[in-house]
């Protein structure tokens, strides 16, 4: 044992002897190295963004939002696209939603301490941890065919829905447990059962933490291509789902759900890899609509996370 | 005798009500634990699914041939499959990421734990976020249009598709996930460790990489797997920049097609519900999820271990 320990106190200063004695000169050295790649870093990204803003821009207008995909890329549009990924979204935000809070509740709340927590928690981490691709081949084999969905708007949402669920699950949880105990021990004190603790006092105040795991996911989902490859989602569509809304009784229409769709990164992964320059360029104003909506997205989770934990921190409950 | 009658009536309702709760609690208890049960399913139908997928494959290839051949030609004439070139390419792409994330990524989390001011960590934090949330399609834009032409001008005969312009974009695009990772990592090493080893007289530097690096040892080796399995299955860089040619081959300079991309290709083509070349598409699939699966389960541990 402290034969191991002398050992690693002459690693140690074999190590401080590499460095040299002039400590400063070390530090300065280290953040001029970092501060170069810091800017390295941004600097290249940026650089990226804004070839793609420069080739996509001009391509960037109302007819280009509101026109269908074509052969003639000066004709071709994000319409169906956009609208599609609007409503496979609409589905992945409602489903991901109640199973990942309910999920997140439990194993904050109920759960108790045993094996079968551990593999739930395991689960969620391996979910986190696969590849997208693979829960589209899950999705291919079980949505589309087993259960027979087809490549609709409904299988794109449900296999989306699998892939953000850790997303909202860890959220929820880190905003459960940021909330105090005394508040737990003063609710139950006054004879609130469990259930009630939940709802009329522990879902209120995570409300923010959750919504901001919700953004993220709605981001992430958003922009997710590879599962919905997969799933065999068509490239081409020239045409709308059906309406969701209609001026009819029961004024709700559920056909649009098994319709075919396309969304923002399939097509915008169909123009890139045509050889045609043009299409590169229309790839390029779809890539741009894609960044404002994950920026935007992104902002606001994080301007909701900074709100809250100003009024949180004044007020500590 | 009206009190007591009243008294009575209360305790009763009581009773009822405490049973009416009960009941509800038991069922919403019920309810949620079945709901919870969604994580654990979902992990067993993709095993389930993709090893019951690929069984037929398995008739007709045998498997050691599907681990050793060095040709991978599904849509030939006359068909070969051997994983080898899949893997390779996979591997190259990765250990490219990997280079560039750890190097850059290492680097950053330092500067910002440790030398930025509050102000400027706060500033370049949610800058992380947002390049960690853009989409990966967007990415192999970038690498395709714009990096694979500017590294043709340093090297004269590189292919338009080749696996070194992928391997780089995808590091680029992992470093802000893994700096924040780190970043979290370092910031919770608490300040004793710091203000020791700075009393002592250790510079920040040797600070960083004698006290605090080894220090969060575990949760940098958890973060690093993390990086690597995201790599391994990061479909649409690959799918765009690198390529779509199955040729064994370790040279970053060369086309490659990685497992993912295998997959998307087989997808976007038409190869009918049932056909070899479907089936192999799973084949390739439950290779890609073991692999993954063994490494987020050790990634698990390592982390867990720790708390």
């Amino acid at each position: 044992m402290s034969l191991v320990f002398l050992f690693e106190i002459e690693k140690c200063e074999v190590l401080m002897g590499i460095f040299s004695a002039n400590k400063s000169l070390q530090d300065r050295i280290f953040l001029g190295v970092s501060v170069v790649v810091l800017i390295f870093v941004l600097g290249i990204i940026f650089a990226l963004f804004g070839g793609l803003i420069n080739q996509g821009l001009d391509r960037l207008n109302w007819d280009f939002m509101f026109s269908f995909p074509s052969r003639n890329p000066q004709k071709a549009g994000i319409y169906s696209a956009w609208v599609g990924s609007i409503l496979v979204i609409l589905v992945t935000a409602i489903c991901s939603v109640i199973i990942g809070v309910i999920t997140g509740l439990y194993l904050e709340e109920y759960a108790p301490k045993n094996w079968m927590t551990q593999i739930i928690e395991l689960a969620i981490a391996n979910m986190a941890g696969v590849p997208s691709i693979t829960f589209g081949l899950l999705a291919l084999s079980f949505f589309v065919i087993r259960l027979d969905f087809g490549e609709s708007i409904l299988t794109a949402g449900l296999t989306l829905t699998l892939l953000v669920l850790p997303i909202i699950i860890v959220a929820t949880r880190e905003s459960l447990r940021s909330i105090p105990l005394s508040i737990r021990e003063a609710v139950y004190s006054l004879g609130a059962s469990r259930y009630q603790v939940i709802r009329d006092h522990l879902l209120p105040y995570s409300l923010h933490g959750i919504l901001t795991g919700v953004i993220l996911a709605i981001s992430r989902a958003i922009g997710e291509t590879a599962p919905l490859i997969a799933i065999g989602a068509l490239t081409f569509i020239a045409f709308l789902p059906q309406p969701p809304l209609e001026e009819q009784f029961p004024f709700v229409n559920f056909d649009w759900l098994f319709d075919n769709f396309t969304v923002l990164p399939i097509q915008m992964y169909n123009w890139i890899s045509r050889p045609q320059e043009k299409f590169h360029v229309n790839a390029a104003a779809t890539g741009i609509v894609l960044l404002i909506i994950t920026t935007l997205l992104n902002l606001m989770a994080q301007i909701i996370r900074f709100y809250f934990r100003k009024k949180y921190s004044r007020q500590s409950f | 005798m009206r009190q007591s009658s009243n008294k009575l009536s209360i305790s009763h309702q009581l009773k009822r009500l405490i049973e009416h709760r009960k009941i509800t609690e038991r069922w919403v208890t019920t309810l949620f634990f079945g709901v919870s049960l969604t994580s654990i399913i979902t992990i067993f139908l993709i095993a389930f699914t993709l090893f019951a997928e690929s069984i037929p494959f398995f008739e007709q290839v045998s498997f050691f041939e599907f681990l050793t051949a060095p040709e991978w030609t599904p849509l030939f004439e006359n068909p070969k499959f051997g994983i080898m070139p899949l893997v390779a390419a996979t591997l190259t792409t990765t250990w490219i990421a990997i280079v560039v994330a750890t190097l850059l990524g290492v680097t950053l989390a330092c500067f910002l734990s440790e030398f930025a001011s509050p102000w400027l960590r706060e500033t370049i934090k949610p800058i992380l976020e947002i390049l960690a949330g853009i989409p990966t399609i967007v990415y192999g834009y970038f690498a395709l249009i714009y990096v694979t032409p500017f590294l043709q001008t340093f090297i004269k005969d590189l292919p338009g598709f080749n696996m070194l312009s992928a391997g780089l974009v995808m590091g680029l695009m992992i470093t802000p996930y893994l700096t924040s990772l780190i970043e979290d990592a370092l910031s919770s090493v608490g300040p004793e460790l710091r203000e020791g080893s700075l009393a002592l007289g250790a510079s920040r530097v040797e600070t960083i990489f004698l006290v605090l690096l080894p220090q969060i040892k575990s949760s940098l080796i958890a973060s690093l797997i993390l990086a690597v399995s995201r790599a391994l299955g990061e479909t649409m860089i690959v799918t765009i920049a690198a390529g779509s040619m199955a040729a064994l081959s370790w040279n970053p300079l060369t086309p490659g097609q990685t497992l993912t991309a295998f997959i998307a290709q087989i997808s976007l083509g038409d190869s009918p519900h049932g056909s070899l070349s479907y089936q192999a598409m799973y084949a390739v699939g439950f290779v890609l999820f073991v692999m993954t699966l063994i490494l987020n389960v050790i990634s698990f541990f390592i982390r867990n271990r720790k708390v």
